[in-house]
């Protein structure tokens, strides 16, 4: 009835991660309960959990990823704290779940932090940009995001039935095979990726469509803002290299479930071809995340500097060289397995090449700020410490794509020094200065400056505090992934990076704080102009927040930066562009899809974990039949009335004219 | 948000002309499933019948492959050379670039992987 599942799949006898599902649990509890006491459930699901406004979706992607960066810190503390102490001794946490604990620390921070973040700032900003109401395809928008959660919730229920896997973030075979790996944990992590990555892949689908698709009137290709392009670059890769991610732990599941041999020692599998396999997807992953962290900069540097973005033609060629020499370069991420010298040089080369286009957009950044009046506001401290940091992180990286030195430090801390160097310097950097910089468009007023910046200096300390030690750690020979060690030169070095965890943990707490204090204050902070930064894209040409339709009028586009050139007209000629002609327009009907079908997937990826084969059959069936039944409506759309879009857009006329300073409409 | 204007000439078979052509849509599917089912059946039948020469084979196999994948291409997704479909062009394009880079680079790493590892009992290849 219930396959492998029993009563001993909890795991009674451990403590730490009982009592932190105890907590963790009674915590969702009472936020449910109050939620519902409050009479807020009808509300949510009416706004929230079934919108299908891209918008909407976008917060909650976002949301769902700062929540589950604390869910992934908490692992990076247990782990800092676990070393510093490991000297001589076994530390206060047994392997088997140390082993667990940085698996799922990679896992979640990739799939369930740094994806959803970039894909929700993309969701939010990009049909703003492009000057259109909403993606291409709104309902599958909302299925992706409850495909994503419905992975991340199997990751979690690990934490308390059952296990979850111990062989890394990436589960290399032979580790990974049903042989030695017999338990749960592997599994849920193959479910929880395969569920998850079908999301990935709509909302890349959906994005790509967008923006090739639905643009504004007069909006070419070459004038896009640059965030669309990197976002562009981003969901190309995204449905290039998904695929080889859902084909390659297809495999691995094959082999654990009905006994194939894709990668196992024995009867002619090749574990090689996975780590081969799983990098021809891992390296774009990577792009993948920090193309739109790219783009965040390019938006942010060039409104903070009062300038155009310097170089945008030569912006667009970088981003679109790097999207496919991502392609190109995977085999550094395993020179040391043994393809030779002929083939680690050819990947050495193309891996250093790839810094050629990354070192433009650098240059772009510096020559946007050159001469520009820059304002030093939260978001661009970000964009400043990105540059520094991913300076560095970059460096390391094109020194790791030397082969020799390669052997050296392959599966060092010094490796991981630099992927936490490249990825908190660059894709989390850029998702606070995107929180920071698009926060008041998405809410109506701004975030407080001054936790903004005491979480900045805790963090950017923090992080040089606990990843430069890592560097010094990995040249002296310290291997990733240990859970005690007995070499005294090391222990120092730890504990720093244990206090530099400590500091982040400080700029995690402000950021709580500063959420809390802005909400307090949101009517000093509020938002009256929809343009708070003095923008230049077309995101701030409609109100904070915009209306769900985003634009009662599609903007004309006459030229780059869409907004800056119709304000520069409206300032000089001393009045607003003339009133445009209204026109009724359709706007999609909300849809419970996505959490109805998330619903049947989280069964059918937790049956098939615990071989309860009657549920997996249940939660495939429902999720079929969910697909029919929408497939089936008859009503989707709302109408929007061509009065009610001229007096919402006349008060996006009147704020305009405010902030400008120029005479508002006469009432007609 | 639909602003694409009609464009009736270069349309794939099957594509949506935004009239209500069942029929004709039907009849270009049709078309289509057959000639995937008559390439799926030659590709066992070249294998099993002994018809065509022994090491042709592969290349007949691969020869139907890339049929198949036209089919496919034409009558289900829609793909032509019309001015109107240059995104399907260049996406094609891109995933033919992806699949041939992974694809290629797969065969030369683990060439590579394979002639490097065999093990010291072995011949050397």
């Amino acid at each position: 009835m219930f396959g492998k599942l029993n009563w001993h799949s909890i795991p009674w006898d451990q403590p730490i991660p009982l009592i932190a599902a105890a907590i963790v649990g009674s915590g969702i509890l009472a936020v449910l309960v109050w939620t519902w006491r409050a009479g807020h459930v009808p509300y949510l699901w009416r706004e929230w959990i079934t919108s299908v406004d891209h918008k909407r979706i976008g917060i909650m992607y976002c949301g769902f990823a700062l929540l589950m960066l604390m869910r992934g810190f908490v692992d990076a503390a247990m782990m800092r704290s676990q070393q510093a102490i490991a000297y001589g001794n076994p530390g206060y946490l047994p392997p088997e779940h140390y082993d667990q604990i940085f698996s799922a620390h990679g896992t979640i921070m990739i799939f369930f932090v740094a994806m959803p973040f970039v894909i929700g700032l993309m969701n939010f900003v990009v049909p703003l940009q492009l000057g259109v109401r909403d993606v291409a395809f709104p309902t599958l928008n909302n299925v992706s995001f409850w495909l994503t959660a419905s992975g991340a919730l199997l990751i979690n229920l690990s934490l308390v039935i059952g296990e979850f896997a111990k062989t890394g973030w990436l589960a290399y075979p032979p580790l990974s095979e049903l042989r030695f790996s017999p338990g749960v944990g592997v599994d849920y992590y193959l479910w929880a990726l395969q569920i998850s990555g079908v999301g990935t892949l709509l909302s890349g689908v959906n994005l790509v469509t967008t923006i090739l698709k639905m643009r504004a009137p007069g909006m070419g290709y070459t004038r896009m803002p640059m965030f669309c392009w990197t976002s562009l670059a981003s969901n190309l890769l995204i449905v290039a290299a998904f695929p080889i991610l859902t084909a390659t732990l297809a495999m691995l599941l094959l082999d654990r479930y009905l006994g194939f041999h894709f990668f196992t020692n024995e009867l002619g599998g090749n574990q090689m071809m996975f780590v081969n396999l799983i990098w021809a997807w891992g390296h774009p992953e990577v792009y993948i995340l920090i193309l739109p962290a790219f783009g965040v900069f390019s938006e942010i540097v060039s409104t903070f500097s009062s300038k155009p973005l310097f170089g945008y033609r030569s912006m667009v060629v970088a981003t679109m060289v790097i999207c496919i020499l991502s392609f190109m370069v995977w085999l550094h991420h395993f020179f040391t397995m043994g393809a030779g010298a002929d083939v680690n040089g050819f990947f050495g080369v193309t891996t250093m090449i790839i810094a050629v286009p990354t070192g433009v957009k650098v240059f772009n950044w510096l020559f946007t700020m050159y001469g520009g009046k820059i304002r030093f506001h939260v978001p661009m401290l970000w964009a400043v410490a990105f540059m520094v940091t991913f300076v560095i992180g970059g460096m390391t990286g094109v020194l790791l794509a030397v082969p020799p030195a390669d052997f050296v430090l392959h599966n060092s801390l010094f490796l991981v020094a630099h992927f936490h160097n490249v990825i908190i310097g660059g894709v989390l950097f850029g998702a606070f200065a995107g929180y920071n910089y698009w926060f008041p468009k998405a809410f109506g007023f701004r975030l407080d400056e001054r936790w903004g910046r005491r979480a900045f200096w805790l963090w950017v300390g923090g992080f040089y505090l606990a990843f430069m030690p890592l560097y010094v750690l990995g040249l002296m020979g310290m291997t990733r992934r240990m859970a005690h060690y007995d070499v005294p030169g090391w222990q120092p070095w730890l504990i720093a990076a244990a206090f530099g965890a400590l500091m982040i943990a400080g700029g995690i707490a402000c950021q709580v704080i500063q959420l809390y204090v802005s909400i307090r204050n949101r009517k000093d902070l509020v938002d009256v102009s929809g343009d708070p930064w003095d923008g230049r894209s077309l995101e701030w040409i409609t109100t904070s927040p915009p209306p769900p339709f985003n634009f009662a009028v599609l903007p004309n586009v006459t030229g780059e930066e869409a907004y800056w050139g119709i304000k520069s007209t409206a300032r000089d000629n001393g009045e607003l562009s003339e009133r445009p002609k209204y026109e009724a327009f359709h706007m999609p009907r909300n849809s419970p899809t996505g959490v109805v079908t998330a619903f049947f997937t989280t069964a059918l990826g937790f049956a098939a974990v615990w071989h309860i084969w009657w549920l997996f059959v249940l939660g495939f069936l429902g999720a079929w039949a969910t697909f029919v039944i929408f497939a089936w409506r008859d009503e989707n759309e709302i109408e929007i009335s061509a009065a009610e879009a001229e007096r919402l857009d006349a008060e996006r006329r009147n704020a305009k004219a405010r902030l400008l300073d120029i005479p508002a409409d006469q009432p007609a | 948000m639909s602003d694409q204007s009609d464009l009736d000439n270069d349309r794939a078979p099957g594509e949506d002309s935004g009239g209500v052509d069942i029929r004709g849509k039907m009849v270009t599917y049709i078309v289509g499933f057959l000639l995937a089912a008559v390439l799926s059946i030659a590709s066992f039948a070249v294998v099993h019948s002994g018809v065509i020469y022994g090491p042709g084979i592969p290349v007949a196999l691969i020869a139907l492959a890339i049929a198949q994948m036209g089919v496919h291409l034409v009558f289900f997704l829609h793909v032509t050379s019309g001015p109107d479909n240059t995104n399907n062009v260049l996406a094609l394009a891109f995933g033919v670039l992806i699949v041939g880079l992974v694809l290629i680079g797969s065969i030369w790493i683990m060439g590579h992987l394979d002639h490097n590892l065999m093990p010291a009992s072995m011949p050397a290849m």
